[in-house]
């Protein structure tokens, strides 16, 4: 009983912030994991979602995606059990199990019913703590990865992705695809994901959030099982500044009616002071759907695309400032220079006061949306935690979004946004 | 509840199911029907206008207008500039799209309960008093062709999926495109948006639904006072439409840039009757039998072709039970892997079905389904969103809400011999259609690499 529908995630940054009202209990574990709980019996569901500090940016060029497929394959067999009997034990307690990864982080969560928490929980348990890594599993595994690298590389968007990335990042692990190369995952075997999974899922680098029907004593109960399983290695890789000083221009054909343009550079961290303002400022510039000047310029004034966004996206070191189209092929000269005017014009005088106010009316009296279902509260409380953002963060979101003002938007974005450094990819040009 | 294929004329939203529905209705005076659904754990509300037009609707040489028009729906009113109710969801902190379907158009906001006036004020205005120019027109049909060039041309599974309903459709509209072929896109005229709306925009082919943290009684109070004023007109008389019997196999190849082939294949099937009981127990079948083939990653398919024997990469099934143009069809999709042929995973694909004839399906396998769907019940009411698409879904599309309460009772009532009977009864060669994609290199001077494409 589910609608498949055809979704487009365009506004990237929308589900980002949350509620004042939110009770966040929060605890560290005897070895370093962090632990969040909100506690709520509305409905009869416990949420659950771990994260470790496990995303692509821990691979090596040489063995590139192993950080993916190590997420991948701790979910299809544990304990001994194999995956087939894995998945049904799930199926037959109703409860799901899901994986998530990007460049910083490894995640896993768990959605149960509350009368079945606590089978479901003891398999949630294993499948983190047991992961059989099965050989023949690994081998078929390795190679769908590879069918769907090699069908990526005829894709136009994932082409300009990753050539994006490659040109931000040059030898910086935040340039690997997060799915590896074919190549690389070739290079990779059984004690390559055994290892990577002793070295990286850590006690000291994981946070596990909660959500639902369940008290404080058996969050605490749950929490101490999940973290004991992990070792603590408190000299865990450091993960290398982000050195970015050569933009580049650059073109690759492809036979698709539209051009992919992606620009920018890479900008802004985790818990940079800079980062609201800018974050504020961008909903003007084009984080804003409909409303953003971007979209108004190229879509609403000229019809030249259906979508066309900017956004900041940190991570744990500086990540991307992007800028994104796509539009028909003979368009897309046209439509950079309007982005590219756009921009500057931003940059070089700010938001004009309706801008901002109306900016804020939206962060600020948008504010409950963000956090109306224990699922939404799951995935924000998750980002908190894994980046340690200070408790009072949602008490004082809206307050400190009130304080901005145009003059500083302008300044960080004059500060931390030189257009002069931007890298431009254009896939699919003439 | 089935698989429908919609276009949001921005970002996006996912969902499903309910029990304890504890939804009121009344009918205003000109026809318009207004659903609410109270949800109190967060101060916020979810508004949606479900208008009863989509692509169903639509005539040859006009294919893609309602999608169109629903882009229009944004451009101003006889009170107000293009964009600026867009501007005003923003500054109250809201959130809006719409979306175009075969069967309905709809559109909606997310709102802190207090702003949900502003909803309705928007929405009954742009209902009566929309305005069309010829020179937002231009500006707005790029961007449809824009959307289509991004959607399809340049996807070689969406193209394959156009090329599948036209074959499989040859009489019924839903063998076209929502967003419409290209041509008459080119060709299209803000005449023939504001022809569209005025035959269809009538509030009494209209239901708004409101779902969220909000007093029902006042909510039926504010949409008499926005809605119950609106001049109803009368609707134009739909013709029933059906599919003749297919009478042999179709087959079509696509040729597009990929390194991958792809097939897409699928046989007519019935849709659950309106009153939610003719039909019933062959949809209920095509329901469970979906969930047994690819309802999970150890269904069938998955466990049988990707897991044990490496025959593809990727295959999935699906069926959508409900529509309102009563013709439905169960397909399966599947992505081969290296060395195996489109034609060869064709047959494996059919052997499944094939296995289920020969030897049934196990108690376990429908067990499994009942488990899923009764758990999946409950985390739904974690959306309010989702709630608001069911309500909105079922009823423009002809069926009563009310038929979600026996969801889970005529699950369990599928046996496998029912199951059994739907797949003798409608999974015949002489009915099947099938579209495969053969890959062709990015550089045209190249030949494709690999293994010939046998089809």
């Amino acid at each position: 009983m589910h609608i498949k529908i055809i979704l487009i995630s365009m506004l990237l940054l929308l589900s980002n912030f949350a509620s004042a009202a939110l009770n966040i209990q929060h605890w560290e574990s005897n070895n370093g994991a962090h632990i969040y709980f909100i506690e709520n019996h509305d409905l009869p569901i416990v949420d659950i979602n771990v994260d470790f500090r496990a995303g692509s940016v821990m691979d090596t060029k040489q063995k590139s995606g192993l950080a993916s497929l190590t997420n991948h394959m701790i979910v299809l067999g544990s304990g001994g059990i194999n995956e087939e009997d894995l998945a049904n034990q799930f199926i037959d307690l109703g409860a799901q199990l899901n994986s998530s990864f990007d460049q910083d982080k490894s995640g896993f969560s768990l959605r149960t019913l509350s009368e079945k928490k606590s089978e479901a929980i003891d398999l949630f348990t294993l499948v983190l703590h047991k992961p059989n890594f099965d050989s023949q599993i690994i081998k078929r595994e390795k190679k769908r990865y590879i069918a769907s690298i090699n069908q990526s590389e005829t894709m136009p968007e994932s082409i300009a992705s990753k050539a994006f990335m490659k040109a931000l990042y040059g030898e910086h692990p935040y340039s690997f695809p997060s799915s590896g190369e074919v190549k690389s995952i070739k290079k990779i075997n059984k004690k390559d994901l055994q290892d990577f999974y002793k070295n990286n899922y850590l006690s000291n680098e994981l946070s596990v959030v909660i959500v639902g029907d369940i008290s404080r004593v058996e969050a605490e109960d749950l929490a101490y099982k999940i973290s004991a399983g992990f070792p603590e290695n408190k000299r865990a890789k450091a993960i290398p500044l982000v050195n970015y000083n050569k933009p580049q221009d650059i073109k690759i054909s492809h036979p698709s009616k539209q051009a992919h343009l992606y620009y920018g550079a890479p900008i802004i961290k985790r818990g940079d002071p800079d980062f609201l303002t800018l974050y504020l400022g961008n909903y003007i510039l084009g984080g804003g759907g409909f409303v953003s000047r971007l979209t108004q310029e190229i879509r609403e004034d000229r019809g030249l695309a259906y979508s066309v966004y900017s956004y900041f996206m940190p991570y744990i070191e500086a990540g991307p400032f992007q800028i994104g189209i796509q539009t028909k092929k003979d368009q897309v000269n046209e439509a950079k220079k309007i982005i590219q005017k756009t921009v500057s014009e931003f940059i070089k005088n700010g938001p004009s006061p309706k801008e901002l106010r109306r900016a804020k009316d939206f962060m600020i009296g948008g504010f409950p949306l963000r956090l109306d279902s224990n699922k939404s509260i799951l995935a924000y409380v998750s980002m908190m935690a894994f980046y340690k953002y200070p408790l009072d963060y949602l008490e004082t979101f809206t307050n400190r979004i009130d304080k901005i003002t145009a003059e500083e938007i302008k300044s960080a974005f004059q500060r931390r946004v030189d257009m002069s450094k931007f890298s431009s990819v254009i896939v699919g040009s003439e | 509840m089935n698989f429908l294929k919609l276009i949001f004329i921005f970002c996006l939203v996912p969902f499903f199911v309910q029990a304890e529905q504890n939804i009121q209705e009344i009918t205003l005076k000109n026809g318009m029907r207004v659903l609410v659904k109270e949800d109190h754990r967060s101060p916020v509300v979810v508004s949606m206008v479900w208008y009863r037009a989509g692509s169903l609707d639509e005539v040859n040489g006009k294919t893609g207008v309602a999608h169109v028009l629903e882009h229009m729906m944004f451009k101003g009113t006889k009170t107000t500039k293009p964009g600026e109710y867009s501007e005003i969801v923003a500054a109250a902190g809201g959130r809006e799209n719409a979306f175009t379907g075969a069967d309905y158009t709809a559109y909606f906001q997310r709102l802190e309960k207090s702003k949900l006036p502003i909803s309705m004020k928007m929405e009954s205005d742009r209902m009566q008093n929309l305005v069309i120019t010829e020179e937002e027109f231009k500006k707005e049909i790029s961007v449809v062709m824009e959307e289509r060039r991004w959607r399809t041309d340049d996807k070689p599974k969406a193209q394959v999926n156009e090329l599948f309903n036209s074959l499989i459709f040859r009489a019924h509209p839903y063998g076209r495109p929502i967003v419409g072929w290209m041509n008459d896109l080119q060709n299209m005229t803000y005449e023939d948006a504001i022809e569209w709306y005025k035959m269809w925009y009538s509030p009494s082919n209209a239901i708004l639904v409101i779902a969220g943290d909000v007093d029902t009684k006042k909510v039926f109070a504010e949409a008499r006072k926005y809605f119950g004023k609106i001049p109803a007109y009368e609707i134009a008389k739909r013709k029933p439409q059906f599919e003749p019997i297919q009478n042999g196999s179709r087959r079509a190849v696509l040729k597009a840039p990929s390194k991958l082939p792809y097939i897409q294949m699928g046989y007519p099937t019935p849709t659950l009757g309106k009153d939610g009981i003719s039909n019933q127990k062959e949809a209920f079948a095509l329901e469970v039998l979906v969930g047994v083939l690819s309802g999970t990653s150890s269904s069938r398919l998955n466990q049988n072709l990707v897991k044990k024997t490496s025959k593809a990469v990727n295959v999935s099934a699906g069926y959508s039970m409900l529509s309102r143009g009563g013709q439905s069809t169960f397909e399966m999709y599947g992505t081969p892997s290296e060395k195996v042929s489109v034609v060869e995973l064709e047959k494996y694909l059919k052997l499944e079905l094939k296995n289920i004839v020969d030897n049934g399906v196990t108690d376990i396998e429908l067990k499994r389904v009942i488990t899923s769907v009764i758990a999946g019940e409950v985390y739904q009411k974690d959306s309010v969103m989702g709630a608001a698409m069911q309500i909105g879904q079922l009823e423009t599309m002809g069926y009563s809400y009310k038929i979600v309460d026996d969801y889970i009772d005529n699950i369990k009532k599928v046996t496998t011999k029912d199951i059994q009977d739907v797949i003798k009864k409608y999974f015949h060669d002489d009915a099947l259609t099938v579209v495969t994609l053969d890959p062709q290199p990015l550089d045209k001077n190249k030949t494709p690499k690999g293994r010939p494409h046998a089809h």
